[in-house]
């Protein structure tokens, strides 16, 4: 897996009454929901996305509440992927669950701006700004995560797992 | 070496002697839930895998409280999405309105969460029930419609830290200003993946109903789980409610903690966190006599237990609501809900000018039943202050105890308990 898009940068704590407030959450249809991905934090963000679809963030991104509304509507707004210095835990299963790329990379958020050109390279952990031309390297997900991202998501697992299957 | 309450259990449940923190397992799970927001997406999922049984019928709770009364026709098709599944696959502990309450408050009420257990809710709060000295985290909805339909979940073992409190805490001092403390000194992501296990002789002269509210709020310091070993006031609380077998299990003098920290709060004050996240905090004589409110919110799975409603009644017994303030009141559960009416709390709540709600989390996440305004500021007993929690995006927060959000009910302004006469 390699996305290549441009950077499109949030801080610290972003969380998930800020991704999608609890107003929208009488729905589970991604479109909809899309429509309002980040409104209160940025009016923005569904302009903005079209052109900068890599989302670049700080510490414990998607803190909060365990609603996957919020990688719903983050995945349905078009955004390829997820850099960030840390995910808030729920957040980040979410996303594997559900096959949204996301990678945690403390020290390189810093040296990425808002609108730099990135390469990510999932299978590998690496992020290439090609902005400014600096090549991260990080550390690969863990075996059994990296195959579930492989699967396309845990339920793909599961139906494998109803026949016996093992990970 | 010695082994945490925590890495206990999940090795009991990994079917494994030990665990170690890093290390990805399955585990297998004694009870699951999900709610009217997180479950009619689990159950989309659940119906994409292609099976026509769920693992165990009496093993799940579907427990519509977020929207409920259904506040709008979208919110009502939610519902009936959950209550459809819970006919088609005849899901034990469905509660339709009325018998429902808010999910953290109900379960353990129930007896349906004991000591030793290893819970997932499809509700992040689900961390609440660590006061039983149970393991139980929250997730989202795929992970609750994997285990619908194979009882297991992927977890990776935390690390552990270890809070111990000494000392003995003053009057109008709860569990709440506890963990508001806690969150305050570490931060919104302080204990970010890990285990916080509570211990210390606070935490062992505190009832169930403080426990619960420190274990429930774990996940606002980015927690996995809170956990509190069981001792006599937990095996009191469970033994007429258990429904079925537990076991207790209690950390190792030589388990191993990335982190401890010790504190004695014996001077500590009612804490007020303020707008917009649970971490900032200031203790209640920081605070100037001059934060006027428009609202006052007690209730929620943090603050809504009976013993939350007899402190508000306290304070509010004999006074007014200020007449600027609108205080609501949610009793958690029917059982509360009854227990206050018997005890004479809503006759104090509705002299004083109060509104109840039935049991409902609608306004601690500005769903319904007390929407705020633009430029309107609430505190609230409930767990969560971010930017537009409980209503509009330009609406303010602060979170406290009951006692607090009585007397700022009572003075318009945000208040120490000690400012109002108590009336007995």
């Amino acid at each position: 897996m390699i996305f290549r898009g441009k950077a499109l940068k949030y801080g610290d704590n972003i969380d998930t009454d800020a991704i999608i407030p609890a107003r929208y959450l009488n729905t589970t249809d991604p479109k909809e929901l899309a429509e309002h991905c980040m409104e209160d934090l940025d009016p923005e963000f569904k302009n903005k996305v079209k052109e900068k679809d890599i989302l670049v963030v700080g510490e414990n991104f998607g803190c909060g509440s365990s609603r996957e509304h919020a990688p719903i509507s983050i995945k349905a707004s078009g955004v390829k992927c997820i850099l960030a210095k840390s995910f808030a835990r729920i957040f980040y299963r979410n996303a594997i669950n559900m096959g949204l790329p996301i990678l945690e990379i403390p020290s390189v958020i810093d040296k990425i701006n808002e609108g730099d050109e990135l390469e990510v390279d999932f299978d590998n952990g690496v992020v290439k700004n090609l902005t400014t031309g600096e090549t991260f390297e990080t550390l690969p997900f863990p075996p059994l995560i990296q195959e579930l991202i492989q699967k396309g998501g845990l339920m793909n697992f599961a139906k494998e797992r109803l026949k016996g299957g093992k990970l | 070496m010695g082994q945490t309450i925590t890495e206990k259990i999940l090795a009991n449940h990994a079917g494994k002697k030990e665990v170690f923190p890093g290390e990805l397992i399955f585990v297998n799970l004694d009870f699951i839930l999900t709610n009217d927001i997180t479950g009619p997406l689990a159950i989309k999922e659940f119906e994409n895998i292609g099976i026509d049984k769920v693992f165990d019928p009496e093993k799940i709770a579907l427990i519509p409280d977020h929207s409920t009364p259904n506040k709008d026709i979208k919110s009502a098709q939610q519902s009936k999405i959950i209550r459809e599944f819970a006919r088609k696959y005849n899901i034990k502990y469905y509660y339709e309105l009325g018998r429902v309450g808010i999910e953290h408050a109900l379960l353990p009420e129930e007896g349906l969460i004991l000591p030793g257990d290893c819970i997932i809710g499809a509700d992040s709060h689900t961390c609440t029930y660590g006061a039983l000295g149970a393991f139980s985290t929250g997730v989202g909805s795929t992970d609750l419609a994997y285990a619908m339909a194979l009882n297991e979940i992927w977890l990776k073992v935390p690390e552990s830290i270890k809070f111990v409190y000494y000392g003995k805490l003053s009057k109008w001092v709860t569990g709440k200003d506890v963990i508001l403390y806690t969150i305050g000194k570490i931060g919104v992501d302080g204990a970010r993946y890990k285990a916080m296990e509570f211990t210390g002789e606070i935490i062992r002269n505190l009832p169930m109903s403080d426990r619960l509210t420190i274990c429930n709020m774990a996940v606002e310091a980015g927690g996995k789980n809170g956990i509190i070993e069981p001792d006599e006031i937990t095996l009191e609380y469970v033994k007429d409610r258990a429904k079925r077998d537990f076991k207790v299990y209690k950390s190792d003098l030589d388990a191993s903690y990335s982190k401890v920290y010790e504190w004695d709060l014996t001077k500590l004050e009612p804490v007020v966190a303020f707008p917009h996240l649970p971490s900032n905090t200031k203790v209640i004589s920081e605070i100037g006599k001059d934060i006027y409110i428009d609202q006052a919110y007690i209730g929620s799975c943090t603050n809504g237990r009976i013993e939350d409603l007899r402190i508000a009644a306290k304070i509010l017994k004999g006074h007014k609501v200020n007449p600027n303030v609108r205080l609501i009141v949610t009793p958690a559960t029917p059982n509360i809900y009854m227990q206050a009416m018997k005890e004479g709390l809503l006759e104090i709540f509705l002299e004083a000018g109060a509104s109840i709600t039935p049991p409902s989390c609608g306004p601690c996440l500005g769903g319904h039943l007390g929407v705020l305004a633009e430029g309107e500021k609430a505190i609230a007993t409930t767990n969560r202050n971010f930017v537009g929690r409980m209503g509009h995006p330009k609406s303010e927060v602060y979170l406290s105890n009951p006692a607090v959000a009585a007397a700022s009910a009572v003075l318009g302004r945000i208040a120490a308990p000690w400012e109002v006469e108590v009336k007995e």
